[in-house]
């Protein structure tokens, strides 16, 4: 049996949905756009173009659900099939768009460059259980401008799994849809077999700004899968209370659902999320507090409960340092993410309230989701009954570590982590050098850099991929793309 | 490939027929029973150990090889029996009076068996008398003790003090094991040494008693 959490009744889940319909087509929702507001209009919603506002109606809403997209799948740069978001699949990405990264040798946050991208991006290649890169350091030795699209390029350059992404500017997609097509070859290729996935992220309260609400539209119009991400922040820029929060989400997603369905019905989206508790006595947003981790489960069931794959930020740690707190709020937020069966885990890595990604982290995340994956093939009996020949094997034999059944299922029942985790006794641990998890974090970032393997991408296709960012490149003012042979 | 290579490499799979196979063709080819033993058998189970060490391979892996070894070792005893052939080493093992636990004492004792030693297990809660009159009768080169239990480790320095009234230690070495059981405990007592699990077990006896 699949293990299952769940926080919500049916019952409190439609009233949630109701309150935030009412939310949609009473005072409705600001959008900083103007074609979309006219969109909008055409199908029978209030504007107010001078305010930027729009008045949804119940209709509009029906529709969009009526044609959101139930389930979708995701590929890599070779175009195998890789995450299949439907039911209660769950697949586990880095955590995005860090501003900093944890430098293991002085132990501060400092600024990515280009060569800490690659690093970041060859290690994510040899982690088995993360199926996904994203682009999750926003380097700095690269103009601004381009420095979206350039995450981007290195991801598709340097490793085979799809890519969980975002665009900074509405001109950026442009390129970021260009990358994606020279690697599928067409955008019928790219619609078939989707590569990346956005991440669009309104403004709470019940706002879009231009950007975000264009991104949204052009990847719906190119069937470039997004994810919602909805922020609302629990007794700040929400009610305080957890299901006043979800209202508010529910509403915020809702209206990117319109927005992504009336631009083209049935573009595949992930009804996701990362809304947070705000702590008043620290003026921040904890994404490691229980109370996010529990928002998180509930709007995924909500999620579900309206037919579509879900995705959420959760799994990851408001810890300053790859400490204890680092490992228990990641494990924590992993766990009941998992069990929530929330589609696509948005987390490893990150620390510092999402602001700074470590590779040391990384691999140690990277051993949470193996456990995590572990657990949700739950307890199945498997050749266990009757139990009487088995217990007759052990009193013969006095142990069953080789017997056949042992062999059978031994790699099947029992997840064995990397070196990351130890489990020698003290004795076998001091032999083998006495290395605290940093340490032996730091040697597992080592060897499996070592290991890496070129992404098996074709090298014309590289060539164009470089081509098109030079090109991006030149455009705003950069004479050469960093040195990437790091 | 030679056939001694091929027995190391059969027993590094854990194929005990295959195993069996090749030492008696071996033996058909008049090869040297210590050659097949050090060459063939104990070569490839040196090579499981370091495996394992490595993290490469886990126990149910050493334990397979193990039963090929045994499997090797049948049809060679005989004949290192008749032509006085020293074995790698004889090892009586037990967990010490008033412990009954023999969990991690069974698990030495089925790896020091896959490393060529002959291992006389007395089982558990096991007095002084019997370990030191089995170790003088069977003429073993060590005594291997295991114990659980904080109030059942003095029972460990109770079967040295007996070895030493009887002038037996320095014929008979003396190796602890078990969970509260430290280096530290064994320097204590004038234990020859102390091992943390089975495979760093087999390293120690064969440094004390081992014969290369």
């Amino acid at each position: 049996m699949r293990p299952k959490l769940k926080f919500l009744s049916d019952d409190l889940i439609e009233q949630i949905v109701r309150e935030a319909r009412i939310l949609l087509c009473r005072p409705g929702l600001d959008i900083h756009n103007q074609d979309i507001l006219k969109m909008l209009a055409d199908h029978g919603a209030t504007i107010d173009l001078e305010k930027h506002h729009a008045i949804l109606t119940d209709g509009i809403i029906d529709n969009a659900l009526k044609t959101a997209c139930h389930s979708f799948k995701l590929y890599d740069v070779l175009g195998n099939e890789t995450h299949d978001f439907s039911g209660d699949n769950v697949h586990f990405t880095p955590g995005s768009a860090a501003i900093t990264i944890l430098d293991n040798e002085t132990g501060e946050m400092r600024p990515p460059t280009s060569a800490d991208y690659i690093k970041y991006t060859k290690l994510v290649s040899r982690l088995n259980h993360i199926a996904s890169q994203s682009t999750a350091l926003i380097p700095t030795d690269v103009n601004a401008q381009v420095s979206d699209s350039y995450r981007l390029y290195l991801s598709l350059l340097h490793c085979e799994k799809p890519v969980v992404t975002g665009a900074f500017t509405i001109e950026a997609f442009t390129i970021m849809k260009e990358l994606q097509l020279a690697v599928r070859g067409s955008e019928s290729g790219l619609k078939e077999r989707p590569l990346t996935i956005f991440s669009v992220c309104p403004t709470a309260p019940l706002k879009w700004s231009d950007v975000t609400s264009q991104n949204l539209v052009d990847c719906a119009r190119y069937g470039i899968p997004v994810e919602y991400i909805s922020m609302p922040l629990s007794g700040f820029m929400a009610p305080v209370t957890l299901v006043g929060t979800l209202v508010q989400h529910t509403a915020e997603t809702l209206s990117g659902i319109v927005i992504s369905q009336l631009t083209n019905p049935g573009a595949p989206a992930l009804y996701g999320g990362s809304p947070a508790v705000f702590d008043v006595r620290y003026e921040t947003t904890p994404m490691g507090a229980v109370e996010t981790m529990m928002i998180d489960c509930a709007h995924n069931e909500i999620g579900k409960h309206l037919g579509l794959p879900t995705q959420a930020y959760i799994g990851l740690s408001d810890a300053n340092a790859l400490d204890a707190q680092a490992g228990l709020e990641t494990s924590m937020g992993a766990t009941l993410a998992a069990l929530a069966g929330i589609n696509n885990i948005s987390g490893p890595g990150m620390i510092d309230f999402e602001s700074c990604q470590s590779l040391e982290k990384l691999v140690v995340d990277n051993e949470i989701c193996g456990m995590t994956l572990r657990m949700l093939k739950g307890i199945e009996p498997k050749e266990d009954f009757p139990a009487l020949p088995r217990f007759e094997e052990l009193l013969k034999e006095k142990h069953l570590l080789i017997s056949e059944h042992s062999q059978r299922y031994l790699r099947d029942e029992h997840y064995f982590p990397g070196p990351v985790i130890n489990r020698a006794n003290k004795s076998r641990w001091q032999e083998e050098g006495g290395f605290t998890l940093r340490q032996r974090a730091a040697q597992e970032v080592s060897k499996l850099l070592t290991e890496y393997r070129p992404s098996r991408l074709p090298d014309d296709c590289k060539k164009e991929l470089t081509r098109l960012m030079q090109r991006e490149a030149h455009r705003h003012g950069m004479e050469h793309l960093p040195d990437q042979t790091t | 490939m030679g056939i001694l290579e091929q027995i190391s490499a059969s027993l590094q799979k854990g194929n005990d027929t295959h195993v069996a196979e090749l030492t008696r063709r071996a033996i058909e080819k008049k090869l040297p029973p210590k050659q097949i033993l050090d060459d063939g058998l104990i070569g490839g189970m040196a090579v499981i150990g370091e495996r394992f060490k490595a993290h490469e391979i886990f126990l149910p892996q050493v334990l397979l090889a193990a039963r090929a070894m045994y499997a090797g070792m049948d049809l060679l005893k005989p004949l290192m029996i008749r032509e006085n052939i020293p074995t790698s080493g004889k090892v009586v093992i037990g967990s010490v009076q008033g412990d009954l636990h023999d969990i991690g004492k069974n698990l030495v004792a089925i790896m020091l068996k896959g490393a060529g030693f002959e291992v006389i297990d007395l089982g558990s809660d096991v007095t002084p008398e019997q370990f030191v009159s089995a170790a003088e009768k069977e003429e073993a080169g060590a005594i291997g003790l295991s114990a659980l239990l904080t109030t059942t480790m003095p029972v460990m320095k109770q079967v040295i003090d007996l070895l030493r009234e009887r002038r037996l230690l320095s014929k008979i070495k003396v190796i602890i094991g078990g969970a509260p059981v430290t280096q530290k405990f064994a320097d204590q007592i004038g234990a020859d040494a102390y091992a943390f699990d089975g495979v760093s077990a087999v390293e120690r006896v064969k440094a004390l008693i081992g014969r290369e």
